[in-house]
């Protein structure tokens, strides 16, 4: 049954409960609307209603049904805000380490006192070493992806801005690097989240179909497009195809369901053009009028008939067909792309065939198509906020520059992050000698082989780290701790994609500050002439009117202050233009077609030619796979995939809350009852999942829908609830899925690492198996020293 | 009866079965460990006799389950009906639910302790 667009979303609230206004009185509380954007860590905001009481105690949240990004919904997380708020855990004060690293003394301190501290240690270092001496790290999902930055270029004055050991940058970077050097620009599924009027805006149709491939949008709420979008499309009857190798949700409710093997993407979607090229499904006008290189991509395609693709991919033939036709022949067709494209060592190439079987299908900058993803009124809301400040000849120092063609190209977001760990180890190009993480914890997440990077961060004379709770990254490593506000204790703006909304600070707890406010207050005391601003919102209002961000033709600046957006809550475009390939709107020199060196879309990258890369999507087996390294296998024999999502916890966040934890109390793995059998694993046994690298221990639960090749784990596991000092170390190593993981697998662009496409073997803990944490503490382990 | 009897009708094809409801609920009674005012039940996942799977999420109202009267009392709806990210639940008079019923997969719960 398909609902009306206009039955979707409930507009039957009470306006005079949820009035439209940014704050007012409702007996003894006061409302502000806001939205939320960390901490806790997710990369969405929804808008939400704050009620303080008349001490300045947030006493209550709800969702905000005026608005039309999440109208009025919110996920368990921040249904928890009270606890997450007002947990006793928190940091609330600035703190230098006094005992060694690991045992966990500290010394509260003043804020000048730390502001002290962290200028001495800069003028040292600038002195010795230079500036380039400095890495600044961030998080992912945290609201500090460009004040970082900012911090790093306009306050250190060093080029290396980088994330926390992500290795090959492998979060979105490759689809959004690779995006924008084929096809100028990333795109997006378009559930009319650009429109104010959402689904009855009248030049929005929805998808017929949309192909989900390699992520749960209903869980992650990834890359700032909330899950939920999804389904209220299917309730108006777009249909769905989803390309996982688990069955979630969404699977089950799609017309197919195809259980890839991760890290073979590349293979199915080129297998997909071959298809649409033998069939002719593709559009013909869209490729002749706009693109550039069909030839040569219907060859390579040709490479990957079904039959190929299927072998590789662990998939029928007929199914493969299946899929391709229905996502060729509906429209308009849109991809919800995600995380697994990036996770792989050929990252860029997979996301390449994903993206160029959208576009030949028709699919780009369409209505309910893949549409262009800009920051709201063309905000520099990305890793290179200030980077103008720094020397260009400085820029090219920045570490591994020389790695690949596309880093020496200038193409590269972040200093390329294995080589940020190399460099640590051995002081080449130079030494690191300190290291600013906001929102960042790099031990327990993101960091590819966490020992190795434990082992690492331990080199580093200074590491000062800015969070909300206390981390095993801190603990183990940092010497100096400062204590950041959350969403409701900041005033601050969100932006990507759309609507520019306000974050208003309602409450304030202990001493802490938010990230624009500590990075301005370091910054005015290291080089003044850049810091120019007053106030936490002067800033803003700069960052919201451009942030330095070169000009184009579209989205236009903003011309209003921060003030103004809190007034109005959250800020739309008249109109979001669609075709804007047609209409100049893609490139600075306001011509028609798109932002590559051809103007059209390259299914044929002439960069990556120039540069000697194969220009063309290809599939490559991950380095260590069943097929790649047969012998292995044989020790390893189920295929590995990390990284398994869940409604709780955001990446490593979330652990200390009792509430999250009643409903999610341990790490899970899910195997097959068949795996499960064949090992001598019941339901919630603790088992062994190990490989060539590490070993971690997390609990059974058996699937009847999970491949039984397939071995899938959760990451992001600490307990905040075990000891902090070392050897305990919260038991960050126990259950810690990058206990396997590789760093420095990385391809010839530098861009993915194979996080998703693991070998593993499993075994049932029986006890014997010595505690991870302590001996990778102790001994240095697990397995490589 | 003297007073028209509520419910909340569930539009369970559309329940993935993301907790928030539980939560919204837990938070907004103060609930404790352990103690839910609704709570998701899950169906399957198993293959069917022609291959396909089956795996369902469905909220079980229970007793705690006030239908939130003091929100409701305020001009709000039920914490779970404003926040449920599905929009899959719907509060009002049986009577007027019943006849909202206009597809499969829907279920009318009638919670104790209104
Ligand atoms: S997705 Fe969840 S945690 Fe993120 S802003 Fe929305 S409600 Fe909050």
């Amino acid at each position: 049954m398909r609902r009306d667009p206009s039955e979707i979303i409930p507009r039957d609230y009470d306006e005079g409960v949820y009035r439209n206004e940014w704050r007012w009185q409702e007996g003894d509380l006061t409302v502000t609307r806001s939205a939320q954007y960390t901490a806790p860590g997710c990369h969405d905001s929804c808008s939400l209603l704050y009620y303080t009481d008349a001490d300045g105690n947030l006493v209550d949240v709800e969702g905000d049904p005026r608005s039309s990004y999440n109208s009025g919904r919110l996920c368990m997380r921040c249904l928890n805000m009270l606890e997450t708020v007002n947990h006793p855990e928190r940091l609330g004060h600035p703190m230098k380490r006094v005992g060694e690293r690991g045992e966990d003394k500290w010394e509260q301190i003043t804020w000048d006192e730390a502001y002290d501290i962290i200028v001495e240690n800069v003028h040292d270092v600038w002195e010795n070493y230079g500036p380039q001496s400095i890495v600044g790290m961030q998080g992912t999902g945290r609201n500090v992806v460009w004040q970082v930055p900012m911090l790093t270029f306009m306050g250190f004055g060093s080029p290396n801005m980088s994330g926390g050991f992500l290795s090959g940058d492998a979060c979105y970077l490759p689809r959004i690097i690779g995006c924008a050097l084929y096809g100028g620009g990333l795109w997006v599924v378009d559930a009319a989240q650009f429109h104010e009027k959402r689904y009855l805006d009248e030049n929005w149709t929805k998808p017929e179909l949309v192909l989900v491939w390699g992520n749960n949008p209903v869980a992650s709420n990834a890359d700032g497009f909330y899950g939920h979008w999804i389904v209220d499309l299917m309730r108006m009857g777009t249909r769905l195809i989803t390309i996982d190798p688990r069955m979630t949700w969404l699977a089950v409710r799609s017309e197919q369901w195809l259980a890839i093997r991760p890290g073979t993407d590349a293979a199915l979607a080129l297998a997909m053009i071959n298809v649409a090229v033998e069939e002719d499904l593709y559009d013909h006008e869209f490729v002749e009028k706009w693109t550039f290189g069909f030839d040569e991509l219907k060859a390579r395609a040709a490479e990957y008939a079904p039959e190929v693709a299927a072998e590789i991919c662990y998939l029928d033939t007929e199914e493969i067909r299946k899929a391709a036709r229905a996502f060729a022949t509906a429209k308009p067709a849109a991809i919800q792309w995600g995380v697994s494209l990036d996770q792989q060592t050929h990252g860029v190439q997979a996301a390449a065939a994903l993206s160029h079987l959208g576009a030949m299908c028709g699919n780009l900058d369409v209505p309910g198509g893949n549409v262009f993803a800009i920051s709201a009124y063309n905000v520099c809301d990305n890793y290179s906020c200030g980077q103008f400040a720094v020397d260009p000849e400085l820029m090219k120092k920045r570490i591994g520059e020389d790695s690949t063609p596309l880093h020496r190209g200038g193409f590269a977001q972040l200093a390329q992050e294995d080589a940020v760990l190399r460099a640590i180890e051995t002081d080449e190009p130079y030494p690191v000698r300190m290291i600013w993480m906001q929102g960042t914890n790099p031990i327990a997440n993101m960091g590819a082989d966490s020992p190795r990077v434990y082992r690492a961060l331990k080199r580093v004379p200074f590491i000062v780290v800015v969070d909300a709770v206390k981390t095993p990254t801190i603990v183990a490593c940092a010497d100096l701790v400062l204590p950041c506000a959350m969403s409701c204790e900041r005033n601050s703006a969100r932006a990507w994609n759309w609507p520019m909304r306000s974050l208003v600070q309602v409450t304030q707890h202990e001493e802490c500050k938010s990230d624009e406010t500590i990075i301005l207050e370091v910054g005015k005391r290291l080089k003044p002439e850049n810091w120019p601003w007053e106030t936490d919102t002067e800033l803003i209002t700069w960052w919201i009117q451009g942030g330095g961000s070169p000009d184009k033709p579209w989205p236009q600046k903003a011309g209003f202050t921060w003030e103004d957006l809190r007034e109005d809550v959250m800020m739309w475009e008249e109109e979001y233009p669609y075709r804007k390939y047609e209409k100049g709107l893609l490139r600075p020199d306001g011509q028609p077609g798109f932002m590559t060196p051809t103007g059209l879309y390259e299914f044929k990258s002439v960069l990556f030619e120039a540069w000697g890369l194969d220009p063309l999507p290809f599939f490559c087996e991950p380095p260590e796979s069943p097929v790649s390294t047969p012998e292995l296998a044989r020790e390893y024999p189920y295929v590995l995939t990390t990284g398994m999502r869940s409604f709780e916890f955001f990446h490593s966040e979330h652990r200390n809350l009792e509430t999250m934890r009643e409903f999610h109390p341990d790490p899970i793995t899910e195997i097959s009852p068949a795996v499960a059998a064949a090992n001598g694993i019941e339901e919630g046994d603790w088992i062994w999942v190990e490989n060539m690298r590490g070993r971690c221990r997390q609990r059974a639960h058996l699937n009847p829908s999970h491949p039984d090749w397939l071995v899938s784990s959760e990451h992001g596991w600490w307990f905040p609830e075990r000891e902090a000092a070392e050897p305990s170390l919260y038991g960050v190593f126990d259950s810690n899925i990058n206990n396997l993981t590789p760093m420095e697998q990385i391809g010839p662009v530098g861009l993915g690492a194979p996080y998703k496409c693991q070998i593993c073997r499993i075994y049932k803990d029986d006890g014997s198996v010595p505690n991870p944490t302590e001996t990778i503490i102790r001994e240095g382990g697990p397995f490589n020293g | 009866m003297a007073k028209e009897l509520k419910g909340l009708l569930v539009d369970y094809e559309f329940c993935s079965g993301c907790h928030a409801c539980e939560v919204a609920c837990k938070k907004s009674h103060g609930l404790g460990a352990g103690q839910y005012g609704v709570l998701v039940t899950k169906f399957g996942p198993f293959q069917k006799p022609d291959g396909r799977w089956e795996m369902d999420f469905v909220p079980h109202f229970g007793e705690l389950c006030d239908l939130c009267a003091d929100r409701v009392a305020s001009g709000r709806k039920p914490s779970c009906v404003h926040h449920c990210q599905s929009f899959a639940i719907q509060y009002g008079t049986v009577a007027e639910l019943a006849e909202k019923i206009d597809k499969t997969k829907m279920a009318l719960f009638v919670p104790q302790g209104q």
